[in-house]
C-alpha cells in the first residue's frame, strides 16, 4: 500500500532519503506543469521546481503535519512563482519596446519542423495549435493571483479550502477571484466558447 | 450568486444548494448562459498539453540536496562518536580489570610476624656493628687527615 504524503514526509524527517525520492517522483510533474503555466518558461519552471523540492528538504526537520502536504508544497511553489513573475515583469520593462517579436516563438510552444510528416492533416494541426495558443495567452493575461487560483483549481484539482490557504485568502474571496478569472477567460476565449457551445 | 455559480460548475455545492441553484437556473436565462460558458471555458482548459520533466531533472534535484550542508543539532555535540565511545569503554574495562586483580606479593600473617621479630634485632646497635657487609667498607677518613691531603694537592 502506497504511503501517504504526510507519512513520506515524516519518514524524510526521520532521515529516510528514499522517501524524499518518492515524493519527488509523485509531485515533479504536477509542480513543473503548474510552474510552467505560471512563468511561461520551461527552464525557469524546472529551476523553480528544484527550488521547491530543495526547500521541502531543508524544512524536513521542522515539518509538522498540521496541513495537507499538497497545501504546503503548492504554497511554496506559488510564492516562488509569484515572485518570479514579478521579477520577470520588471526585467521585461527594461527591454526595448522596439525589440522584434517572433510570432509563435514563445518558449514552450512545441514546434516541429516536419509538421506535415507527423500530421497528415496539417490544417487540422494548425487549427489545434491556434486554439492552444489562444488558451495559453488567455491564461497568461490573467493577473498573477487569478492565474494561480485557476491553475490550482483546474489542473491540480485542489479544493477551495486548500487553495485559499495557499493563496492566503478566505474561501469567499477565492470564489470571487475564480469567478472574475473565469469571466476574463470567457471574454478572451469568446470565439472558442461560442464554438464549444454549439 | 457569483460565488455559487463556480461551485455549481465544479459540482461542489451541497445537495440543498444545488437544488436551489437548479431551480434558479430554470428561470434565469442570464445565469444559465453563464453556467454554460463557464463549462465551456473549463473544457477548453483541458486542451492544453502537459509537459514532461526533463531527463536531468531528478539528477539536478538530488545534486542540490547532496550539496546541502549537514545540519548538526546542538545536542549532537554531546553525543560521543563511536570511536570515542569504544575507546572510553576499553579504558573503563581496563580500569576495572586492574582494580580487581589480587596483588601477587602480599605478605602472609607469618611473614609479618617474622618481620616484627626482626625489627628489634635491626634496631640493636651492636648487631649493626657486627653486621658482616658493613665490615667490608673502607675505614672512615679522619678530619685532620683530610685537611693535610687538600693542602698537599694545592702545593
Amino acid at each position: 500500500m502506497a504511503r501517504s504524503d504526510v507519512q513520506l514526509m515524516l519518514d524524510v524527517k526521520a532521515g529516510d532519503e528514499q522517501s524524499f525520492t518518492l515524493l519527488l517522483h509523485r509531485y515533479r510533474s504536477p509542480l513543473i506543469n503548474f510552474l510552467y503555466r505560471m512563468v511561461r518558461n520551461r527552464e525557469q519552471a524546472e529551476d523553480l521546481a528544484q527550488e521547491v523540492f530543495l526547500r521541502v528538504y531543508r524544512a524536513r526537520e521542522d515539518y509538522v503535519p498540521s496541513a495537507k502536504f499538497t497545501t504546503w508544497l503548492f504554497r511554496i511553489a506559488t510564492n516562488l512563482a509569484l515572485n518570479s513573475v514579478r521579477d520577470n515583469r520588471y526585467q521585461r520593462m527594461e527591454i526595448s519596446l522596439d525589440a522584434p517579436v517572433t510570432v509563435g516563438a514563445e518558449d514552450g510552444d512545441e514546434k516541429t519542423l516536419d509538421v506535415a510528416e507527423q500530421h497528415p492533416n496539417i490544417e487540422q494541426h494548425l487549427v489545434e495549435e491556434t486554439r492552444r495558443k489562444m488558451i495559453r495567452h488567455a491564461i497568461e493575461k490573467l493577473p498573477e493571483k487569478q492565474r494561480a487560483a485557476v491553475l490550482l483549481h483546474k489542473y491540480q484539482e485542489l479544493d477551495y479550502g486548500e487553495i485559499s490557504k495557499i493563496l492566503g485568502c478566505s474561501e469567499s474571496a477565492l470564489k470571487s477571484l475564480l469567478f472574475r478569472a473565469y469571466e476574463t477567460l470567457r471574454v478572451e476565449l469568446a470565439p472558442l466558447v461560442a464554438q464549444h457551445g454549439k | 450568486m457569483e460565488n455559487k455559480i463556480m461551485a455549481f460548475v465544479d459540482g461542489r455545492l451541497k445537495e440543498g444548494e444545488r437544488l436551489e441553484m437548479e431551480k434558479h437556473l430554470a428561470t434565469c436565462a442570464t445565469c444559465q448562459l453563464r453556467v454554460n460558458e463557464f463549462r465551456s471555458v473549463h473544457a477548453l482548459l483541458d486542451e492544453l498539453p502537459m509537459i514532461e520533466p526533463s531527463a536531468a531533472f531528478d539528477l539536478r534535484v538530488h545534486a542540490r540536496v547532496a550539496a546541502e550542508p549537514v545540519k548538526q543539532s546542538w545536542w549532537a555535540w554531546f553525543a560521543p562518536s563511536p570511536r570515542v565511545a569504544f575507546a572510553a569503554s576499553m579504558l573503563l574495562l581496563a580500569t576495572v580489570w586492574i582494580g580487581s586483580r589480587k596483588p601477587e606479593n602480599t605478605l602472609s600473617a607469618g611473614d609479618i610476624e617474622k618481620i616484627n621479630q626482626n625489627i628489634s634485632a635491626l634496631e640493636n646497635y651492636d648487631v649493626k656493628l657486627d653486621f658482616a657487609p658493613l665490615s667490608e667498607l673502607p675505614p672512615p677518613v679522619l678530619a685532620d687527615e683530610a685537611i693535610d691531603t687538600n693542602q698537599n694537592q694545592q702545593m
